[in-house]
């Protein structure tokens, strides 16, 4: 794949997961079990939709056809959206909530880490920001984790439940293509097959700490990255994209 | 069940070379995750460079009835503080 | 003002002669400006009213997430989406900061959720009003918030020192939120046809509930000599209203938006000269049915409260019981050493 192109895809990559993930995490907002958590949830929530607005301008810029960050968030349909299906999975309970934050931080604490090495100096700056936030979500989703995991005998049985059913969406954070060949070739990403040990590393301790058992399958659901997405970004989007979609040009 | 979160007091070092100081409290299960709700809710605006949390509960505060015998002893004392001293101006560096 | 119609507890103002001398000594200091503690004496009708009227106030800034959090996920720039949010997190941070400020009145957190569940306690009334276009996310902070700050100013010197204190801070971070939504209602103002109809449907709609904000006209309001004379109310429910009618008509020409009531007139004669604007009543009888639980949402924001503590137990206690696991293991350790 052309480098630019690969680039853009990238970085498209990078901004959807966040502006995904953090448009449902803002769902909670109001509704979490306790006003302390409320606010924690919506601090991740705006750390992701900063680190989307950096990196979907950066992907503007790439492209060079005078998109905005809001162009590419609020006026591209589902198939041009680059994101990874767990980051759209319905929010379910807040055991569901959390854990798939776990599993998303676990691995964008990695890959960011990474990114602060970029030959790209641009990624690597925004990655150096980025990293920081990082670093806290995972700890807080991580001890969050463990705390109910290890809780009691219901919030054990969610958590497990929760794991369950998200499994099938890691695989994906791992499986790298042509674009990101093209990128590791160039130094300025790393290959996605690289991070997993690391991950698996991180994520068996804090599973281990959390009497979670990790499943055994390792069958992946993919597409996202891709373009290809399950039925809830399209509903995801019909809500974010409302306004400027019933009143185009409109400044707000 | 359900029995409620205890809590925590929250002080906060505001800069560097300052004193922690009290700002408020919050509910947590532990001393652990009380800290990583301070900073979540107390340092928003970038208010802090240290915390400190404390169970409520651990706190020994004086009593108003003791106002009297604590403090009015060291009202008397104000040989302590530097105005009690009368230096004359040309005395530099004082 | 997000408490509304707290019933003062006791029988009015008791002469001074009738106080017991104890009495006396905490209504002199008061009297002299003096800042009451949590540990200090005080008559139980002071604990009892302020444990309402802190609850309440505490319970609409959670209700109050409700309904702007009603756009969160709509808002319509990653710019807008950030502010709002953030907004909202900072109602939850207000919500938790007077929870704190009555807890130290000695009744917990929890204990004041229960009675908001049981409908044993209030919120704000304007909390069960809906947001139907994105200008009611600016008109909230325009009006609304206008309206909690005009309140909360004056609170910061209220009696009690939890709750100034926690005033000082709420009054801190609220200054950006009327200024955001004010500059989201310029944005619509200006904006497309449609737009400017949305600022103006979200103005007509939301005036009057704010007016209501304050509560009750003076004269129907009860018990509030006794709250002025422990200072836990600074000013009266008129003069707060006019103060935030005179301040807000302006603003409302300046977004060239056609003023909400007719009678919106300026009158040189009000406050001995000085000048005010007359205004139309709120319909009072639509106030009263809303706190009764007949406004358009309350059922919604009930239920959607009472959802999220529910479904939100079991968390609650798996982390405790976590944390009680820790401690045990680490006691464990610390014997076998």
């Amino acid at each position: 794949m052309e480098k630019n192109a690969a680039l853009f895809q990238f970085l498209c990559r990078m901004g959807d997961n966040t502006l995904v993930l953090g448009h449902r995490v803002s769902e909670w907002c109001g509704h979490a079990p306790v006003i302390e958590e409320d606010i924690a949830l919506a601090n991740t929530a705006l750390d992701l939709l900063g680190q989307t607005q950096l990196w979907l301008e950066l992907a503007g810029t790439v492209e060079g056809k005078g998109r905005s960050a809001d162009d590419l968030a609020f006026l591209r349909d589902v198939w041009d959206f680059r994101n990874l299906l767990l980051v759209e999975r319905p929010n379910g309970d807040f055991g569901h909530t959390l854990l798939r934050q776990f599993l998303f931080d676990a691995w964008q604490n990695i890959i960011l880490a990474r990114l602060t090495e970029s030959r790209d100096q641009r990624i690597a700056e925004i990655a150096e920001k980025a990293a920081k936030e990082a670093a806290y979500h995972v700890e807080r989703s991580s001890g969050t984790v463990i705390g109910l995991g290890d809780g009691t005998d219901e919030s054990h049985r969610r958590m497990q439940a929760a794991l369950d059913r998200l499994w099938p969406y890691v695989g994906e954070m791992f499986c790298g293509d042509a674009a990101d060949q093209t990128l590791a070739a160039a130094g300025i990403a790393p290959r996605p097959e690289d991070l997993r040990s690391a991950w698996d590393a991180h994520v068996n301790a804090v599973l281990d700490a959390a009497t979670l058992a990790r499943p055994d399958s390792d069958f992946a659901h993919k597409g996202g990255r891709d373009g290809t997405h399950t039925e809830h970004l399209g509903y995801i989007l019909a809500d974010m994209q409302f306004l400027q979609r019933a009143y185009p040009g409109a400044a707000w | 069940m359900s029995s409620e979160w205890p809590l925590f007091e929250v002080f906060i070092r505001g800069q560097h070379g300052l004193s922690h100081r009290h700002v408020g409290s919050l509910h947590a299960p532990d001393a652990e995750m009380a800290l990583k709700n301070a900073r979540d809710v107390y340092t928003r605006r970038n208010e802090g460079v240290s915390i400190w949390v404390v169970e409520s509960a651990r706190i020994t505060a004086s009593s108003p009835g003791d106002k009297g015998p604590l403090y009015a002893p060291s009202e008397s004392k104000i040989y302590r503080h530097p105005t009690f001293y009368d230096i004359p101006d040309d005395v530099e560096a004082m | 003002m997000y408490a509304q119609m707290v019933k003062t507890a006791g029988h009015g103002i008791k002469p001074r002669d009738r106080m017991t001398p104890q009495e006396r000594a905490f209504q002199d200091r008061i009297d002299a400006g003096e800042k009451i503690e949590p540990k200090d004496w005080m008559p139980d009708e002071y604990r009892a009213t302020l444990i309402r009227q802190i609850g309440q106030h505490a319970h609409s800034e959670i209700v109050g997430q409700l309904p702007e959090g009603n756009w969160i996920t709509r808002a319509p720039t990653l710019e807008r989406k950030a502010i709002l949010l953030a907004k909202v997190q900072d109602e939850a941070g207000h919500g938790l900061y007077l929870y704190s400020a009555c807890e130290t009145l000695g009744v917990s957190r929890d204990e004041l959720i229960a009675m908001l569940h049981a409908g044993k306690m209030k919120y704000s009334s304007i909390f069960n009003y809906p947001t139907l276009n994105w200008a009611d996310i600016g008109a909230v902070g325009w009006l609304v918030d206008g309206a909690a700050i005009m309140n909360q100013v004056q609170l910061q010197k209220t009696s009690y020192g939890p709750y100034a204190r926690a005033m000082v801070r709420i009054c801190k971070e609220e200054s950006f939120h009327q200024r955001q939504g004010f500059s989201i209602m310029m944005k619509m103002a200006a904006g497309t046809p449609a737009q400017k109809r949305m600022a103006q449907d979200a103005l007509n709609r939301l005036w009057f509930p704010s007016l209501m904000m304050f509560g009750p006209p003076d004269k129907d309001s009860a018990h509030t000599a006794q709250s002025m004379a422990w200072k836990i109310k600074i000013n009266t429910n008129d003069e707060l209203r006019q103060r935030f009618v005179d301040q807000t008509v302006p603003q409302i020409d300046y977004l060239g938006l056609e003023r909400p009531d007719p009678d919106l007139k300026w009158n040189p004669d009000k406050a001995d000269g000085k000048g005010g604007f007359d205004y139309s009543d709120p319909d009072w009888a639509e106030f009263f049915a809303v706190l009764k639980g007949n406004g358009p949402c309350n059922t919604d924001r009930m239920k959607a409260r009472v959802d999220a503590w529910e479904q939100g137990a079991w968390v609650r206690d798996g982390l405790s019981a976590h944390a009680a696991k820790r401690a045990a293991r680490s006691a464990q350790q610390t014997a076998a050493q």
